[in-house]
């Protein structure tokens, strides 16, 4: 078989078993977390009511459908109207966990937070939200802004590095010196000055935090295109005639892609965890939204709740833990040594 | 000079391999895989013999020295079978300590690369008494002397003011004198040298050489030297080996194979040095394809905050050239001398003052953009075959990307056919369109990239050091390639080299070029055979050449 270097890189990765086994773990949680709304919410998957099939978590239906009194969205956890739905014929199917990420318990026997039981796995925070739900969302929106921010540094990156890179000289002198006052502006003051200037929001962080973020690469990329346009396949390819623009796309990029796709899972880590950090001070995102820095938060706040600080930071670590493994493997994959 | 070896049977060798065997593991794709390097191979050197071992790259002539020393790394080779008997003492069965006692003091080693086996960090001097102190209990001052001593007879000038130099002071012909005043310390009675050579211009190689043969004879060691150069045993050796993949083909004395080599891959060993390709009928006038007058380069070196210019380099000083249609000019020179930056400024991949006229048309008056449709006519081989060709990129990418610019019109099926075509000249499969450089070996890549320019049909090519990186035989097949594709399509090449044998070889013409100069140029015949500039008379002797 003729394997291209991408497809022996590949190769060498399903060797190291360790980053393999995390990459599928983390996709198959990944895959999970983005059908949360199947998984763990407060509006039931099917309902069979007087011979009629109802799907309350694609459509709103008024109460009034199931036999109640008002003209409003239905509550599912309203007890007149879960006897309703399950007397005589009629049936019901609830998610596996039957909480959204704000839907409140309030037939929880014990005071917020409350602690695991039968109807919270993992217990409530301190408003009776479930933890079980807040962790699947909150850890879907971690992996979601990481990426985003992740493509977005990484892009930006490449393209510094490749300008720089590339045309070295002037355009990277002054580039250069850019970037070392760029990179001295203190980002976290800047975050709260912004947190209290504008209305918090994911969008708002991921521009915040893309502004500074693609430093750190562009200069991986910068060293890598040095580095490469003096080898002899660039000078051959001028002599061919080839334009700039085409010589960045095809010989350059692909040969400097090394360090870009190492830093990948580390980046991505690292964004998961700017993102907790921020919500854990209360500079992150807008408070409804679950985060998981806003359940360690108030897992310092109620010391004694450990079921709040115990699975979120088992959650947090796990996947941390798991992008590294993967970032780990990558590294073997593409050790030049190899 | 040849002193006779008593090879009686009451001396015993100094150094006996017997029956070694080297295995490499490696941790690839294919897990845990072990490679057999070398296949079992017996010789002797006795006390005062200069032993060659002799093959191509991946012969495991290298394997085999370090072999001697112990110094693979332990985790990735194993041994088999076989023994490493030096003074009867077997060196695959010594202990770490015994080694450390053997290595440096018994049996010194000088490498390839002088530029990276001395330490930059630490002045020459530091490394220099360290055998010393180690191996014979020396202080500090009493080495010093010692090596002081050991400096100035390796020939190097001013050896107490140069103890203190740092390696990046020293020329590469300097720093290989250090190496080999730093192996001599202890007086080995066995000294293995690496491709001591290799690395270094001729006229140092020659000086190195002779310097390597007097400390022999004055301190009567033992050399085994390992080289791919012929020409180097032929001058240097007593006996010599003959490695092919692992094993050991021919032993004979060094008279004996080159009269009568025993054994085919021997033979066709002594056959593979270059020979004059060129009938005396390809003499004759032709038009002139490109002609530069005064082509001058300077390269400034920059420091400081706002990369002021403190000091240049002048590459390329005041140069004329001219070549013919269908005609080969060789430059050729030693490292340093501009010759590559010659042939760079005549195809504008380097700035340059100076006027270059292309088939009367001027090219130094027009813009880069101006000039890259004009590409097309003249083509460049790089010398590493591993650098030039992108390692990401198909071979049908590689090839085609100068007709997806020059020739956008053609349709992929009208490309693929051409590509066919063109690797079908240089003796390629066209299977091998979908497969990727690293699959390939040197003399391979190197038809990969001498079909990149010819698929342009290109009228010149300039060629530098094309075959400098490959082995012997592979080198002769690439010269041949170049001139049947010549002939056939009538081509210019502006032929770069430091190998003398090589441009005699194939150039109608030759230039001698020295500090950025043209020092001489003429026929290659009357070149080769009535230097006149004192220069090319050091070249050619230092050359060791014989026609």
């Amino acid at each position: 078989m003729i394997a291209s270097p991408w497809q022996r890189a590949w190769l060498r990765f399903k060797q190291h078993k360790r980053g393999y086994f995390s990459l599928c773990l983390f996709s198959l949680l990944f895959i999970l977390s983005l059908l949360a709304e199947i998984l763990s919410n407060d509006q039931p998957l099917v309902v069979y009511y007087q011979q009629q099939y109802y799907f309350p978590i694609v459509n709103t239906y008024p109460e009034t459908t199931f036999g109640g009194d008002f003209d409003t969205a239905t509550d599912y956890t309203d007890e007149f109207i879960q006897e309703r739905l399950t007397q005589g014929d009629n049936w019901v199917i609830y998610p596996l966990n039957p909480y959204s990420y704000d839907s409140i318990n309030y037939t929880s026997e014990h005071p917020n937070p409350a602690p695991p039981s039968e109807q919270n796995y993992l217990g409530t925070d301190d408003t009776g939200r479930d933890v079980l739900a807040r962790l699947i969302y909150g850890f879907r929106i971690s992996v979601l802004f990481a990426f985003a921010l992740t493509l977005i540094g990484t892009m930006v990156g490449i393209l510094a590095g490749a300008i720089q890179g590339y045309f070295g000289g002037r355009t990277d002198l002054l580039f250069q010196r850019f970037i070392e006052v760029w990179s001295s502006m203190p980002e976290l003051y800047l975050l709260i000055i912004f947190a209290s200037l504008f209305e918090p929001s994911i969008l708002l962080l991921l521009v915040l935090l893309s502004l500074f973020g693609w430093m750190s690469l562009s200069d991986y990329v910068r060293a890598e295109f040095l580095r490469a346009r003096n080898m002899d396949y660039v000078m051959a390819a001028k002599a061919l005639g080839v334009s700039n623009y085409s010589i960045i796309l095809r010989h350059l990029l692909p040969n400097c892609m090394t360090p870009v796709i190492t830093f990948l899972p580390f980046r991505i880590s690292g964004a998961i965890l700017a993102l907790t950090s921020l919500d854990f001070l209360g500079l992150g995102v807008p408070p409804s939204t679950p985060s998981l820095g806003e359940l360690l938060s108030q897992g310092k706040e109620n010391i004694e709740a450990w079921w709040l600080s115990i699975s979120t930071f088992i959650v947090l670590v796990g996947t941390l833990v798991l992008l590294i493994f993967i970032g780990e493997a990558i590294r073997e994959a593409f050790d030049p040594k190899k | 000079m040849k002193h006779l070896i008593p090879k009686n049977d009451y001396e015993p060798a100094l150094l006996s391999v017997k029956d070694l065997r080297v295995n490499f593991q490696s941790s690839s794709i294919h897990a845990n895989q072990s490679v057999e390097v070398i296949k079992g191979i017996d010789f002797d050197i006795y006390a005062g013999e200069k032993l060659a071992l002799v093959g191509e790259s991946g012969s495991g002539k290298s394997v085999t020295a370090l072999s001697i020393l112990q110094l693979h790394p332990p985790k990735h080779v194993s041994y088999p079978s076989g023994r490493i008997c030096f003074q009867q003492q077997n060196l695959l069965q010594s202990s770490p300590e015994q080694l450390r006692e053997i290595r440096g003091s018994q049996i010194a080693m000088i490498f390839q690369e002088p530029m990276t086996s001395l330490n930059p960090v630490y002045p020459i001097g530091n490394q220099l008494i360290e055998p010393l102190i180690v191996h014979q209990g020396m202080d500090k001052h009493q080495a010093k002397s010692h090596m002081i001593e050991l400096l100035a007879r390796t020939g190097i000038d001013k050896p107490d003011k140069r103890f203190n130099s740092f390696p990046h002071m020293l020329s590469g012909g300097q720093r290989q004198r250090v190496m080999i005043a730093m192996a001599l310390a202890c007086q080995p009675k066995l000294l293995i040298a690496d491709e001591p050579t290799t690395a270094l211009d001729v006229t140092i190689q020659a000086q190195i050489i002779e310097l390597l043969q007097d400390l022999q004879q004055e301190f009567h060691m033992a050399i085994l030297l390992i080289t791919h150069d012929l020409n180097l045993v032929k001058h240097f050796a007593d006996s010599v080996c003959v490695m092919k993949q692992g094993e050991l083909v021919e032993t004979a004395s060094v008279q004996q194979l080159f009269a009568q080599p025993q054994h085919d891959y021997s033979q066709h060993l002594l056959n593979s040095q270059p020979q004059r390709l060129l009938s005396s009928e390809d003499l004759s006038p032709k038009a002139e394809l490109l002609q530069a007058t005064q082509i001058d380069c300077r390269f400034k070196l920059k420091s400081g905050w706002f990369q002021r210019s403190v000091d240049e380099i002048h590459a390329v000083r005041q140069v004329d050239i001219h070549l013919a249609k269908g005609e080969t000019l060789g430059i050729v020179g030693e490292s340093g001398s501009g010759k590559s930056t010659l042939g760079r400024c005549l195809i504008r991949l380097q700035t340059c003052q100076g006027d270059i006229m292309f088939e009367q048309q001027p090219l130094h008056q027009l813009s880069n953009k101006a000039l890259r449709p004009l590409r097309r006519n003249f083509q460049i081989v790089f010398q590493d075959p591993y650098s030039s060709l992108s390692p990401r990129m198909t071979i049908e990418q590689i090839v085609g990307e100068g007709l997806q610019v020059h020739e956008p019109q053609l349709t992929k099926a009208q490309r693929r056919d051409k590509m066919i075509a063109t690797l079908q000249e240089v003796d390629l499969d066209e299977e091998i369109l979908n497969r990727y450089p690293h699959e390939f070996s040197g003399g391979q890549r190197q038809r990969i990239a001498i079909a990149r320019a010819l698929i342009l049909e290109p009228k010149l090519i300039v060629l530098d050091e094309p075959t400098s990186a490959l082995d012997v035989s592979i080198q002769k097949q690439v010269l041949a390639l170049l001139r049947k594709l010549q002939q056939k399509h009538g081509m210019s090449y502006l032929f770069i080299s430091h190998d003398l044998k090589t441009i005699h070889a194939i150039s109608h013409r030759v230039m001698v070029m020295q500090q950025g100069q043209i020092v001489e140029q003429g026929e290659t015949q009357q070149l080769f055979s009535q230097p006149q500039h004192p220069y090319t008379q050091r070249l050619l002797k230092a050359a060791l050449f014989s026609l």
